[in-house]
This record gives structure tokens, sequence and C-alpha cells, in this order.
């Protein structure tokens, strides 16, 4: 039940976030699918995975994002000349995109229901934090290592791209 | 609906209500210890030493013309200080204030002074606590007013630069009581060394506490941290086009957001409920003398320092907060490897 | 208990919803926050199998992409503030001269 609740928010503010002109209500959109994936994660017995979510995603990523739309203050795209000429944006072109997403999803679904039945899941308990920690530190070392490398770049190349031109 | 169900609806009202009792007297608190420090009276008109006072200041504010600039965002403008509010209460949800109690023999099981029990609990008050960012930042744009713009961003980028500190120091602490828990963490500061030093985590990590500390001053916006709300005294900060109500909500969640972060330090480092003299289904009395203590440490020290410029602020939070929160880390994980403790 | 396939779908829809918010949308702010929809529905994903098969290594999985999406979000966006500096719009469409 619960499930449904937050499966139909996710899916309902995810639409939203593509479909909002306003840059800062996509985000904020998002955010609240970022809440409701958080609790598709809780009723998955993963609560480490929901608390990350909701401190990273929602709670940093989300805030750059923010701080960006609002530094650039981001105009609302198209303007009214760009819909009246752009190739893509014209009725024809919409529709046919919409239906193709349909058909996609549709693909999935046949996908996804044909094949093996999964079945319900198997009774576990809550996932510790201790046995992730565990994983994480001896199973896949050296993932981790790397990535905080990554998170190291990322952090310069960002400040360089960022840079004001000074000269 | 089994008395313990009730009981557990009857306890998150009562927190609830307490929360905004707090927040009620903490307006009282600080207005009389401002008084006491600069060595004048403070309000004793209303009421009996003017305990009345938070009381005339809710009146006044509800009776305040609630305005919306034209050129605000209405959704957002209204949604701004209900993500503040919001976020302080929810964050106290997890915060035990006592030990388990079975009410005098009336229950079956023992209640958790608690309102929701969750083996994550430190993760899901860091991870609230990072979602009122959104209030202030929202409340900032939303004015649509370049001053409302410049302290909402300004106060948003230092309470997530403060956040690192914060979580760091959290981690010393988790290092230390192994589990993230912290009705667990509580318990495990309960006896005493050499029979009259509490086994409080404050004297095993001593650096961490004073680090959480000011990084939960800073992340409330409050004492020497405050220069994006002070610029209400030089300009205007984020809340500068708020009134009325919304106002209200916003110096709310700043109480609140006080009395979690000092909840959570209690639980953390000062030993939560425990304490001599008292049995222990009577020690949410010495968790609110705790935090009392650590309230008024804070009135103390917004009365008493001179505000932080804000490059100063920063610089502070990240070249002198940061490396001093993740060599504590450094040190108490050789600490634990090494010595076991 | 819902069966595993439930979450199946639902990350499918996420995802198509997603590049489906890649493709129409014009404004590079919206396609980024697409991309994160996209990474979520893989997460989500993972975490359902992880938690079918009883192993703990979705959710160590989930771990990195996150991290992943967060470090190319910040340079994504460092990008974007480039581009708007010099072309004052957010229009993917805008930036079709080759010469910077």
């Amino acid at each position: 039940m619960l499930f449904y609740i937050f499966g139909g928010v996710a899916i309902l503010a995810s639409l939203l976030v593509i479909a909002q002109r306003n840059p800062i209500h996509s985000v904020l959109l998002l955010i609240a699918s970022f809440g409701a994936l958080s609790g598709l994660y809780v009723l998955l017995q993963a609560p480490f995975v929901a608390v990350i979510q909701i401190i990273v995603y929602a709670g940093a990523i989300m805030v750059l994002f923010l701080f960006v739309v609002m530094l650039l203050n981001a105009p609302h795209e198209e303007t009214d000349y760009d819909e009246r000429v752009h190739p893509l944006l014209q009725r024809g072109p919409m529709r046919f995109g919409a239906l193709l997403a349909v058909a996609l999803i549709v693909e999935l679904w046949w996908t996804l229901t044909k094949g093996r039945e999964l079945g319900a899941f198997s009774d576990a308990e809550v996932t510790s934090v201790a046995a992730i920690g565990r994983s994480l530190f001896r199973d896949y070392a050296f993932a981790f290592e790397v990535t905080s490398v990554l998170i190291l770049a990322a952090m310069v190349g960002a400040v360089i791209l960022a840079r004001r031109e000074s000269r | 609906m089994t008395p313990l169900l009730v009981a557990q609806i009857a306890l998150t009202l009562l927190t609830f209500v307490a929360l905004l009792s707090s927040a009620a007297a903490m307006v009282w608190v600080e207005r009389r210890v401002a008084a006491m420090l600069q060595q004048r009276r403070g309000p004793t008109r209303v009421g009996w030493q003017g305990l009345l006072q938070p009381f005339a200041d809710v009146i006044k504010l509800m009776f305040k013309e609630e305005l919306r600039p034209r050129a605000a965002d209405p959704i957002l403008f209204a949604l701004a200080p209900i993500i503040s509010a919001t976020a302080a209460f929810a964050a106290f949800a997890v915060v035990p204030f006592g030990a388990s109690t079975t009410l005098f023999g009336l229950l079956d099981e023992p209640l958790r002074l608690q309102v929701a029990d969750v083996n994550v609990a430190v993760l899901v008050i860091f991870a609230i606590s990072s979602m009122s960012v959104y209030g202030i930042v929202l409340a900032g744009w939303s004015s649509n007013s370049k001053y409302s713009l410049l302290g909402g961003l300004r106060s948003s980028a230092q309470m997530i630069s403060y956040e690192l500190s914060y979580g760091t120091a959290l981690a010393s602490v988790l290092l230390v009581g192994n589990s993230l828990s912290l009705s667990g963490l509580v318990n495990l500061q309960s006896g005493t060394w050499l029979g009259f030093i509490p086994r409080w985590f404050v004297f095993v990590q001593p650096v961490g506490f004073l680090i959480f500390m000011t990084a939960g001053v800073a992340e409330t916006n409050r004492a020497p941290f405050d220069f994006p709300e002070a610029e209400q005294e030089l300009v205007a900060g984020y809340h500068t086009e708020y009134s009325s109500m919304s106002f209200a909500m916003f110096f709310l969640a700043e109480y609140i957001n006080m009395v979690t972060v000092s909840a959570v330090a209690t639980d953390l480092f000062l030993g939560g409920w425990h304490g001599p003299f008292l049995p222990e289904s009577l020690g949410w009395i010495w968790f609110l003398a705790k935090v009392a203590a650590l309230l008024f440490f804070y009135v103390w020290m917004r009365w008493t320092l001179p505000r932080y410029r804000y490059d100063q602020l920063m610089r502070f939070g990240w070249k002198v907060l940061l490396p001093l929160s993740v060599i504590n880390l450094l040190v108490t994980a050789a600490g634990v490897l090494y010595f076991g403790l | 208990m819902v069966p595993v396939n439930h979450y199946l779908i639902l990350s499918a829809i996420l995802f198509s919803i997603g590049t489906a918010g890649v493709f129409l949308r014009r404004n590079v702010i919206t396609i980024l926050l697409s991309i994160e929809i996209m990474l979520n529905a893989v997460n989500l994903t993972f975490v359902a199998f992880g938690r079918a098969l009883g192993a703990v290594d979705g959710q160590i999985i989930v771990f990195f992409v996150m991290t992943v999406a967060a470090a190319e979000a910040a340079v994504g966006l460092a990008i974007v503030i480039g581009l708007f500096r010099h072309r004052e719009s957010l229009n993917p469409d805008s930036f079709t001269l080759l010469k910077w």
C-alpha cells in the first residue's frame, strides 16, 4: 500500500519536473520525488540508503542546483519565438515524442512482466549499517578510494570551470 | 488501540507541545539573560517577572498584517516558512529524552521516550537538518528582493559549509560508540569511572564536543555566526519581507533548531538522561537540566561575543573547523583501534 | 509484500520519464535534472535486486552511483555557469557554433 503511495508521488513529481517551465519549481518537485524514493528504500529494508539519499541527493546536490538556478537567474526557457520556430517543439513532433515515450513504457512493462516472475521478496532483516560498512571497506575498498579521488577531481574541475576570467 | 499505542500518540503530542513551550520559554530566557548580561532589568512587567512576555509577543505577531510583495512567487513565499518549521520539528522526532518507562506499571511493554525509534537515528537528524537549508534559500529567493536573496544565499552557504564539520564531529562519536542509534549511544554513557566521573563521551571526545557545538551554533545561524541574519541590523536578511505569522514561523524554527542541537549534544556527549541521585525513570529531569544548561550557553554566547564577518565566518568553517574535525576523526579512529575504547 | 517486478516497472517508468525530459526540454538545467531522475531510477533497481537476492552489494553500488552523480552534477553545473556567462542563454540550441 505504501509502495503505491510513494511510487505514485515519485512518478507524479518526475512528470511535473519535466513539464514545469520554471526551473526552480522543477528542482523543488525533484526534491519531492527524491523524498518518495527515500520512502521506497525504507520499504526495501535499506534505511541507510534512504537516509543517504536525503543527505546527498536532496540535501546537497539539489541545493547546488538551486544555487546555480538562482545565481544565473535562469530565465524560464523557451521564449515564444523559440516555440514558433523550433522544429522539435511543434505539435506534430511533440505528439510523436509522447507516443514514443508511451511505446517505451509499454515495451518495458511487457519485458518485465513476461520474464521469469521473480516473485515476492524473501524475508530479510533490515540491512545494518555495519554490514554495508564491512562490505564497503573489504570487498570494495579500492573502488571506495578511487571514489574519493573522483570527488577531488570533480571539486577541482568545478572550481576551475566556474572561475571568472579575471584577465 | 493497545495502551502502548495510546501512550505513544500521547507522547508525540506531548513532545510537540513541549517544543512549542520551549520556544516560548526561550524568548523569555533570551531577553532576561541578555538584560542580566547588559546589567539592566529586561521585561518584568508583563505577568510575574515578565513570564507572559512571550505570549504578548505572539499575540502582537498574530495581529500584524500578513504582507506579500506583489512580485513574490506566491507558492514559494508561502512554502518557505513551512519548510523551516517542519524540518525543525521533525528533527526532534528521533531524539530520545528519557529511559524506557512503563509509566508506573500501566503499560505491558516499556515505552521509549522517543517519538520514533530508528536505528539510524543520528543520520536521520543530520538528514533533516540539511533540509532546513531549503526554507532559508527559498525565503531569500521568493521575496524577490536583492537583500533577501543575498542574505538567503549567504545563510544557506554558511549552513552547508558547517554541516561538514557537524557531520564529522558526529562521526567521531559514532566511532567511539559503535552504534547509530541515539538511545544506544546514551545507554553506553551510564555508570561512572572511579566512582565519580560519569562516563560521558565529552570526556572521551572533548575536541569533538567543541567542534559539534561550534558547528551547531553556525548551523542554527546564531550567536557569533549570525551575520546573514544580523544583516537585518545593517540592511535586511532572508526574512525581511515576511511579517506576522510567517515571521513567527522562522523564529520558531530557529529556536527549535537550537533546542534540537542542544538535545542531540546532550544525548551524544553529556550522557543524555543519566545522572546521580535520581532513579532512571526520572532521568528526563536530568535531560532537561542539561539541555537548559546548553541553551543558556547559547544565549550567553550571543550576547557576549562580537559577530563574525561573513568572509571570516566562511574561512573559519572551511580552513579551521573542517581540518580540525577531520584530525579529530583520525585521532579517534587510531585511539579506538589501538586502545580498544 | 509487493513483488519485485513492481519495483522494476516503477523504475522503468521513472527512467523513461527522465529520458523524455532529456530529449524534450530545451533548458540545460532541466536536462541535468532529468539525468538525475534517470540515475535515481537505476538506484531503485539496484536496491530492489539487492534485496531480492539478499546481497548487500546492491546498496554498495547505489553508494557509488550517488557519489558519481554528485560529482557529475557539480561539474555539469560548473560547465553550465561557464556557458551562461558566454552566451547569456540556457537553451542548448544556442550553442551551435564550434568556435567559442
